[in-house]
């Protein structure tokens, strides 16, 4: 079953920083959830396709045809912190 | 005469075309009634009230001038704050919104400003939709409307809870396993969740991709089909999107019941639920057959493991959908970190709450190498199964009924401690966003004073057939309760 260090792992690929408590209590409740989806994997699906979209579509095809869109100034209204048209971000390496 | 913020959307159109009343004069009276009672219901995150009142006046102008304001003018509504609204703030429920103000609207407020939208406010949720009960909004719960002690349902809580207690005359919803549905029979109400791709998502904050749709939460039927007349259709924005040109619905749904094949699943009418709830259903069906309708049995047999496929895909897409909050383009960041992956951890710890980060988790270890095949894949190959089983099921039924919930409301504080059996209120309603059909629910009777739903189940695209049943029943049942004023705020 699903153990801290488990938490702590899936946490980090998650890019969610999480207190000594919050594991501990991630720990116990995925645990709960995981153990009632374990019913799952008793079913035969050998010959199953899975299913991603409930409705199936082909592939959705338009004209690639330019159209009224945000101005630089509105795409970055959001943005914590920008400089000279760009996005900031803190140091990556 | 009925006060004006409790009367239906049809029946203010109607007095408004005669002149009777003015757009301004109902939505003086529904905010009013917000004034008196919003303290105690909380249904909203954001009011919108000067843009209301000058929507308000502009629809009275034009109706002087002769000229029709619109098929929604008049009607104030409330719209659920997943939703985005240009210039206003769209917070999701979540700190990490909190700040955030869309620079273009959802294509259903698009569609819905064109008919003269009057928009009171963006309502109250659960967090990224995330809970079935508004407890998980960061912005503090929200109270049934019938007893203030108990939750509304959710997600889309305060869109319920503001129409139920007068604050809202119908608003928008979105139901990704239940989140229309559930409040709306929690609060006494009708709510309706459309067939997949029926309803544009374009604006729409995604938590789970596959499953999500927008919808109508309304006073009566006729109200709801009104709605949805005004929110389908076609986008080119949201791939998506079906291609149709959905029927006038208020229209199509005219018409009785008779000979209409009602298939009553087994597997949704066995433990858990509440002697009124299952006493509703049984008078439900006695209904149905008196009206004509031939009620079957039916079965959904691979139904006992929807719940558990659900809560692998939801979190699972809604993981990935969520990483788009990295503190960089919009949205909270917290500052001070050294480098980007601290910054990111930080931001997000900060921004959002517990149960979305659970799900972020869940999610997450779903996907992750080694356990994707056991867990999502799977889940997906029983997503098959019950698209199957539903297919199967549509060849000898026109429609499936069940009860929305297995319980009326729940106390606040009962399950938000337990998310298992959080989860487990919603076991009715998730088959039917994993197999994309359309269904409602309506009031259909009181168990100590709280509303009790029925849900009507349709199969794909057939929203009509749906509608008219429920019409037609909710005639039948003269469901006209209201909240009471001891528990609850009063009618």
């Amino acid at each position: 079953m699903i153990e801290p260090k488990d938490v702590e792992y899936v946490a980090w690929l998650a890019r969610l920083d999480v207190s000594e408590e919050e594991k501990e209590k991630f720990t116990r409740q995925l645990g709960q959830v995981l153990e009632h989806a374990e019913k799952i994997k008793s079913l035969d699906t050998e010959d199953v396709d899975p299913t991603s979209h409930a409705i199936p579509l082909k592939n959705v095809m338009r004209e690639d045809e330019t159209g009224p869109c945000l101005s630089q100034e509105e795409a970055l209204s959001g943005a914590p912190r920008t400089q000279g048209g760009y996005f900031v971000v803190p140091r990556i390496i | 005469m009925e006060a004006l913020y409790a009367m239906k959307a049809w029946e203010l159109q109607d007095m408004i075309d005669r002149g009777e009343v003015s757009v301004s004069e109902v939505l003086d009276a529904v905010l009013a009634r917000l004034e008196q009672v919003e303290n105690e219901v909380h249904s909203y995150i954001t009011l919108t009230l000067d843009a209301a009142r000058a929507a308000a006046a502009e629809a009275d102008r034009a109706r002087d001038g002769g000229k029709s304001p619109g098929a929604a003018a008049g009607i104030p509504m409330a719209i659920k704050d997943v939703l985005c609204t240009r210039g206003i703030r769209t917070t999701c429920g979540s700190r990490i919104l909190e700040e955030y103000i869309p620079v273009y609207d959802a294509t259903v407020l698009e569609r819905l400003r064109h008919a003269g939208l009057v928009l009171v406010g963006k309502a109250n949720m659960d967090e990224f939709a995330m809970g079935s009960s508004t407890e998980n909004s960061a912005y503090g719960p929200t109270r049934n409307p019938w007893d203030l002690e108990r939750v509304p349902g959710g997600s889309s809580g305060g869109s319920a809870a503001a129409v139920a207690a007068g604050e809202a005359i119908w608003a928008l919803g979105s139901d990704t396993g239940g989140s229309i549905r559930q409040p709306a029979s929690f609060c006494g109400l009708v709510g309706m969740k459309p067939t997949y791709g029926l309803v544009s998502r374009y604006g729409l904050v995604a938590f789970a991709s596959s499953l999500d749709q927008v919808g109508p939460i309304a006073r009566d039927v006729r109200d709801c089909a009104l709605l949805l007349s005004l929110i389908a259709g076609h986008d080119r924005r949201d791939s998506t999107s079906l291609r149709l040109e959905p029927p006038d619905y208020l229209s199509a749904m005219q018409g009785d019941i008779r000979g209409l094949r009602v298939g009553m699943p087994r597997e949704l009418m066995q433990e858990g639920l509440t002697p009124g709830v299952r006493k509703a259903m049984e008078d439900c069906l006695q209904k149905f057959e008196q009206l004509g309708a031939e009620v079957d049995e039916a079965t959904l047999p691979n139904l006992d493991y929807a719940l558990s496929a659900y809560y692998i895909i939801a979190p699972a897409e809604a993981s990935s959908n969520l990483a788009r909050f990295d503190g960089v383009r919009y949205g909270l960041r917290v500052e001070g970190a050294e480098d980007m992956m601290e910054m990111y951890g930080r931001t997000r710890a900060a921004g959002f709450g517990p149960e979305v980060k659970r799900r972020i988790m869940l999610g997450t270890y779903a996907l992750s190498a080694g356990y994707y095949e056991a867990y999502y894949g799977q889940a997906q190959k029983v997503r098959t199964l019950i698209i199957r089983d539903f297919d199967a099921a549509y060849e000898k039924y026109d429609i499936l009924v069940s009860p929305t919930t297995p319980t009326p409301a729940f106390a606040l504080g009962e399950k938000v401690e337990d998310p298992l059996a959080m989860y487990l209120s919603d076991v009715c309603t998730i088959p039917v966003n994993l197999a994309g059909i359309p269904a409602i629910s309506i009031p259909c009777g009181l168990e100590d004073g709280l509303p009790v739903g029925l849900q009507i189940m349709g199969k794909v695209l057939d929203e009509t057939t749906v509608l008219r049943a429920a019409r037609v029943m909710e005639e039948a049942l003269a469901f006209r309760e209201k909240p009471g004023s001891g528990k609850g705020v009063g009618a």
